[in-house]
């Protein structure tokens, strides 16, 4: 574990301040980080891609793909990376932070603007800001992708049907010659409202150290 | 407002003389009911003579004809052999006439809740009795309340149980159940005793495990009470289920501590080793319970398998399974509450899956009937109860039950609430403490443990505790349950989410689990959503298998959820009468292009927008109908793109007719791409005249009959019907097409739901209609009227 030794205390309460986490879930993480690329620095597709685990969720390339995303750095770059370092993965995760006793309504608000954004750079695949119906498609054969042909089927109309959904409860009053090209990041926001994405969007990050699971490598 | 409450006062008038009567005659049915056991008390006599006169006539046959016949009785009374039966269906009458009344009554009912109404109505009515016949009847017998006024309440509560924010909240709800209600109960027993100590309260008779045990009692949220309240209010769901699912898991706490403090007056002295046993006691108490409960569901989903043939009596088996699961578990002295909840929530998926729609209709709605009325019969016999007694009223121990009560449960709230605020992940806040602590409502099923104790052995005692009960329940039912809702109001705690779910959040919610698991796998620990996934996918792989029948076993939980949305626009689309809602525009296929949402232009004139809605991507639909279906009209259709349509007014008349067509192709259309789809999933698209052949001898396939208005040549003939109610339904189609007047107007669509219904009815819902109209209702029973009309 010699990578650990130059992370320094530090490092660590900069990072806090970025991410919002504390400094033991960060040395968890880091733990885990390391598992994960074989003590490099950087990890790439194919180590996520390892994670035996995975293997049975239909999303799993949208999710790897979504830690490459440059734009869930809260920076404006498009793009993806080939490989990240810790710092990347650190804030990608924290995305999946919840909200405390002590967050304040905008801060809420801001949380799930960002979770909100998070998922819709998932869905918005070529980057252009908004999720078209070809986008929305592929989600929805993805989340189908185990059920075989049926799901192919199904999911185009379902797709279609949703698209519909968010078009006429934003837009209700296209003409016969508009065309609505896609969800855009606030009509997403919209049809959300009701899920409550900054209760809901989040994952337990362990404060104290266990032994970490066999990551099968 | 004020003129507001004015027009409520004279509308109130109006309606106040058949309200007026209703209780008049609510009235009358009662005496009657309470006089006739007057009468009832001679017939016995009445009865018993002309029996002793024939046999005694008989007798004396043999030594002289000279005994006089009695005349045949022309009307008799006999009201004895009737008694029990005729007086349930009094008191059941009157519980409903009350319901009904309460709601002529906007006013009133806004302010108290139902439930403080009934209780008084159930105290009137004591009193009315004990005035008649200066003894009321027993009427909240243990058994009665046990075994048939409870299980429908608790079986309704469990059948609908949200399961999702159930099992997300399990954790929480458990540390209230299990903890707050043995903390309740310690502090109430423990200070109760305390206070019976002292000596001018002439009440030192009471030991420490009598104290003890009447904490028990009281100490457990009583779930009809919360029910019956919390439906009144909305408040959002995370309270709700929270306060609802304490109620609910607190039963096997409250049935151990109550069977080991009864046990343990006897005896006098509690050791360690019977606190060991009573944890023991506790789990099995639970967990049994609950497999019991659990087993029942799946034995009742698996009959459930096997019901298309005999569709009408599948609510009866979910309702004898439940049931049963409650006795058997009572049986063993398990929670039969914790059973029937099980048995209900374990059960549903699989069982909504197997049966028909109008199974499922019948499920709810009876569930729905026999809550409700057993609900409203527990608060009347509260009030009945309260008039009977036995009372015995000590100032002393009612006011420091009260008191305690309410202070143990606040104390317990916020502490456990502070314990458990570090386990969660989203944080209850005070105001959400504050309506936790203030939900703890009692109710009937701590008076029946109450009227339970042996009275033997709570010689002195039983008086006084049945008092103290009474008066919480009353106290929290009225003061708590009447100032609830303005408090809620007050502190503008979040309510209900009243939307429905929409395909984007249930699609939104699937990725989100989804999303999540991976996440968490990432992360490399397991946590909630990989076990929860684990889960899911052994559902998946094994049971469903195993459970449902035919083809739904592989559904995708999406696509069954949109079906079921689809089914539900369906529905509506042909209550509504079918024709004047268009199916929406679907997003172009071919060209990919654009997505055309559903439009509200202004109402249209018909000479300008004879036709507003049609799209390029519909006109390709149609299009691509009827180029597979029937080559020749394809020139046609193709002049009719959109742009002439709208604008060329003279052809209106043919363009109805042809829209009308077109309507049925896409609808036959839809159907051919099922029937391909479902019963071949992966077949080629064959030529036209292949493919109607296939649909000849397609069992599934539907007569569609044109609508008669001189359509011209183009006829579409497919295989005949499978049942007469099939045909019942697109029949209604095309009828209420031919009822407008208005020709073909697409009328512009009035929300979002149905719109999507017209565009897809077709589709999917003909398997779903198949299923729901294939079991032998009324529907099938109308047609056979049919030849008898003239």
């Amino acid at each position: 574990m010699g990578a650990t030794q130059t992370r320094s205390g530090q490092e660590y309460q900069e990072l806090a301040e970025r991410t919002g986490f504390s400094a033991e879930q960060i040395r968890n993480l880091h733990k885990r980080f390391q598992q994960l690329s074989g003590n490099e620095d950087t990890i790439s597709r194919e180590h996520l891609k390892s994670i035996p685990a995975l293997a049975n969720n239909p999303i799993r390339k949208q999710i790897i793909e979504a830690f490459f995303d440059k734009r869930n750095q809260h920076g404006n770059e498009l793009g993806s990376y080939e490989e990240i370092g810790f710092e990347e993965f650190l804030m990608v995760m924290s995305h999946f932070r919840p909200p405390t006793l002590r967050t304040t309504e905008e801060e809420k608000e801001a949380m799930r603007k960002e979770k909100v954004r998070f998922l819709f750079n998932m869905h918005d695949t070529d980057g252009d800001g908004k999720i078209t119906l070809v986008e929305y498609r592929k989600v929805v054969e993805e989340l189908l992708s185990k059920s075989g042909t049926i799901g192919q089927e199904a999911a185009k109309a379902i797709a279609d049907a949703a698209m519909l959904e968010v078009a006429s409860t934003n837009v209700p009053n296209m003409g016969p010659d508009d065309f609505y090209e896609g969800i855009t990041l606030e009509h997403f926001e919209e049809i959300l409202k009701g899920l409550e994405m900054e209760t809901r969007m989040h994952v337990r990050f362990l404060d104290v150290s266990t032994t970490n699971v066999y990551c099968g490598k | 407002m004020f003129w507001r409450r004015a027009a409520h006062g004279r509308v109130g008038f109006r309606r106040s003389l058949p309200e007026l009567g209703l209780l008049l005659l609510a009235t009358l049915v009662l005496l009657e009911g309470s006089v006739l056991p007057l009468g009832a008390a001679s017939s016995p006599e009445t009865g018993i003579t002309p029996g002793a006169g024939v046999s005694h006539g008989h007798a004396d046959k043999n030594h002289s004809e000279t005994k006089h016949k009695k005349p045949f009785p022309v009307l008799g009374l006999n009201y004895d052999s009737v008694k029990t039966p005729f007086e349930i269906s009094l008191w059941v009458l009157l519980a409903s006439l009350m319901k009904l009344g309460f709601h002529l009554l906007p006013r009133v009912s806004s302010i108290v809740p139902e439930s403080c109404l009934l209780i008084v109505v159930g105290l009137l009515v004591g009193g009315g009795i004990k005035l008649i016949r200066e003894e009321v009847p027993p009427v909240l017998d243990t058994k009665l309340f046990f075994y048939c006024l409870l299980p429908p309440i608790i079986l309704d509560a469990g059948y609908f149980l949200p399961i999702r924010p159930f099992m997300e909240n399990l954790g929480t709800i458990l540390m209230f159940a299990v903890v707050g209600t043995l903390w309740n109960a310690f502090f109430v027993g423990g200070f109760l005793f305390a206070v019976c100590q002292i000596p001018h309260a002439s009440l030192s008779h009471i030991g420490l495990l009598p104290c003890l045990l009447f904490g028990s009692i009281i100490s457990a949220v009583d779930p009809v009470a919360v029910l019956a309240v919390f439906e009144e209010i909305h408040i959002n769901e995370l309270l709700h289920i929270l306060v609802f699912g304490e109620s609910l898991l607190n039963d096997a706490v409250t049935v151990v501590l109550y069977h080991l403090f009864e046990e343990f007056s006897e005896a006098g002295t509690v050791t360690v080793l019977d606190g060991f046993l009573g944890v023991i006691s506790f789990l099995v108490v639970a967990l049994g319970g609950v497999l019991v409960g659990a087993f029942y569901g799946f034995v009742a989903a698996l009959t459930s398998r096997f019901t298309y043939h005999i569709r009408v009596i599948e609510p009866l088996f979910v309702f004898v399974y439940s049931y049963m699961a409650y006795l058997s578990a009572e049986v063993f002295h398990l929670s039969g509450i914790m059973a029937l909840i099980a048995c209900g929530a374990v059960m549903r998926p699989y069982v909504e899956a197997n049966i028909s729609h109008k199974s499922h209709t019948t499920i709810k709605y009876f569930l729905k009937m026999w809550s409700s009325v057993s609900e409203t019969l527990i608060f009347i016999f509260l009030g009945v109860a309260t008039v009977e007694g036995p009372h015995q009223w000590n100032w002393v121990f009612v006011t420091a039950t009260v008191i305690l009560c309410l202070v143990s449960r606040v104390i317990g709230v916020v502490g456990l609430t502070f314990v458990i605020n570090k386990f969660r992940m989203v944080n209850l806040t005070t105001k959400d403490q504050f309506i936790i602590a203030y939900g703890g409502l009692r109710g009937a099923i701590a008076f029946s443990l109450g009227f339970l104790l042996d009275i033997e052995h709570f010689k002195d005692m039983r008086e006084i505790f049945l008092t103290a009960i009474i008066t919480v329940v009353f106290f929290t039912v009225f003061v708590q349950g009447m100032t609830i809702k303005p408090l809620v109001e007050l502190l503008a705690v979040k309510k209900k989410q009243e939307a429905k779910r929409s395909i984007n959040e249930e699609i939104h919610t699937q990725f989100l689990d989804h999303l999540l698991t991976g996440i968490e796998d990432i992360c490399g620990h397991y946590g909630h959503h990989h076990w929860k996934d684990k889960l899911n996918r052994f559902n998946k792989k094994y049971v469903k298998g195993f459970l449902i029948a035919g083809e739904r076993s592989k559904e995708p939980q999406l696509i069954a959820f949109y079906h079921k949305l689809e089914m539900k626009q369906a529905i509506q689309l042909v209550e509504s009468g079918g024709g004047s809602k268009l199916p929406s525009a679907m997003p172009s296929t071919v060209s990919m292009q654009n997505i055309q949402p559903k439009n509200q232009p202004p109402p249209p004139k018909p000479t300008e927008r004879a036709l507003p809605q049609l799209t390029k991507g519909r006109e390709e639909e149609i299009r691509k109908i009827l180029r597979s279906n029937l080559q020749r009209t394809r020139q046609r259709l193709h002049s009719y793109n959109r742009h002439t349509l709208v604008a060329d007014p003279d052809e209106e008349g043919f363009q109805d007719i042809i829209l009308k067509k077109q309507k049925m192709m896409e609808l036959d259309r839809k159907i051919k791409e099922m029937a391909n789809y479902l019963s071949v999933p992966s077949h080629p698209k064959d030529s036209p005249t292949m493919s109607r052949a296939r649909l000849a001898s397609d069992p599934q396939a539907y007569n569609i009959k044109l609508p008669a208005g001189g359509v011209p040549t183009i006829q579409v003939d497919l295989a005949s019907p499978q049942s007469p109610d099939s045909v019942n339904l697109l029949d209604e189609i095309g009828k209420a097409e031919q009822k407008e007047d208005s020709g073909l107007m697409m009328k512009p669509p009035e929300s979002n739901g149905p719109e999507k219904a017209g565009e897809k009815d077709g589709w999917r819902d003909q398997q779903k209609l198949t299923r729901c109209l294939s079991d032998p209702g009324p529907g099938a029973e109308e047609d056979e009227d049919e030849p008898f009309l003239p």
